[in-house]
């Protein structure tokens, strides 16, 4: 029986942290991506929830998204002109709580532009976190061949992890 | 290895479509997973979905949903369909979750979680009253326009073990 839910790679975070965790030479053998991810930045600025954002074959252009979230207190939504993921625990928030994210992206070898989902939690026992689910557009219809998570600044803290996996239609 | 997420059936479409179904699903897993990358070529509208052929008001959904400047929840009761995501002509993505579908015994939960970047996000709880074992799955949609060539539809089987 084929296996059609496979790890592709798999990333931890080493002691001193990472600017960004990339996953290249993506193989097109696959139908649909799925990167599944727990994260925490090292910003020690309180009350900080920095932002992870997504690269696709290199490019930070073309991004286009809206997201809803829940805050603990209230509810919002905003529109994104950039490759917005959710916003994560920072090394400030509460001690050895990560940020978990999953990304799906249909058809990632097609010719058309790329959509992604994302479903992302910031719980950490504080007085404020974040449940936020994101809309996502790629406007470019080159198929994806690497992946990459990154902050604007600071770096993935140690034990932050993340796994690629190829899903396959047949 | 054995396999726990397995396709069931896909059907990327060659022509353009009113409705995609799946139909004889085997009731050897224990969770499905609808995956469906969309477009149409005009219009925008609602991704539906029907149970076993039941068009009755047997049907109930709960939403919470972001437009880009504000959230809010909606819902609706006694309703003849699942409501699995948006359709527009940029792609979007829906994915449904139908949890415990073989068992005979509750009524159906689905989660659907719909995709579209140029109107709006947003998760579904979808309740199908019924206690059959789901054996098949129709998606259509309400813009009256048909899904667009390249429009894709997976069926997922997840087992528990």
């Amino acid at each position: 029986m084929p296996v059609t839910y496979k790890k592709i790679a798999s990333v931890t975070v080493g002691a001193g942290g990472q600017a960004a965790i990339t996953f290249s030479s993506i193989p097109s053998t696959y139908t649909d991506l799925k990167i599944v991810a727990s994260v925490r930045n090292s910003s020690t600025t309180a009350g900080s929830f920095p932002t992870v954002f997504l690269k696709l074959n290199g490019s930070t252009t073309t991004f286009t998204g809206r997201y809803v979230e829940g805050n603990g207190t209230t509810a919002s939504s905003a529109t994104r002109t950039d490759s917005f993921l959710m916003s994560v625990n920072a090394d400030s928030s509460t001690a050895s709580t990560f940020s978990n994210l999953e990304i799906y992206i249909p058809n990632y070898n097609g010719s058309t532009n790329k959509s992604f989902s994302v479903d992302g939690v910031s719980e950490n026992n504080a007085t404020l976190s974040y449940a936020q689910l994101t809309a996502g557009l790629w406007s470019t219809t080159s198929a994806i061949t690497s992946a990459e998570l990154y902050f604007s600044a600071n770096n993935f803290m140690q034990y932050s992890t993340a796994t690629l996996y190829g899903i396959s239609k047949s | 290895m054995p396999a726990t997420y397995e396709p069931i059936a896909t059907n990327t479409l060659s022509s353009s479509a009113a409705t995609v179904e799946f139909t004889s699903i085997p009731q050897t897993f224990t969770d499905l997973v609808l995956v469906m990358n969309t477009t149409i070529g005009s219009s925008t509208g609602a991704i539906q979905g029907v149970i076993n052929s039941d068009t009755a008001t047997n049907y109930s959904i709960t939403r919470l949903i972001g437009n880009g400047s504000a959230a809010s929840s909606d819902r609706v009761t006694s309703t003849t369909s699942l409501f699995l995501g948006d359709v527009a002509t940029s792609p979007t993505i829906a994915i449904a979750h139908f949890q415990n579908y073989s068992n005979t015994t509750t009524n159906k939960t689905i989660i659907a979680r719909g995709n579209d970047s140029t109107v709006r996000v947003l998760m579904a709880a979808n309740l199908w009253r019924s206690t059959s074992a789901i054996t098949a799955i129709k998606i259509q949609n309400n813009a009256a326009v048909n899904f667009a060539i390249g429009s894709m539809f997976t069926l997922y089987g997840i087992k528990a073990a």
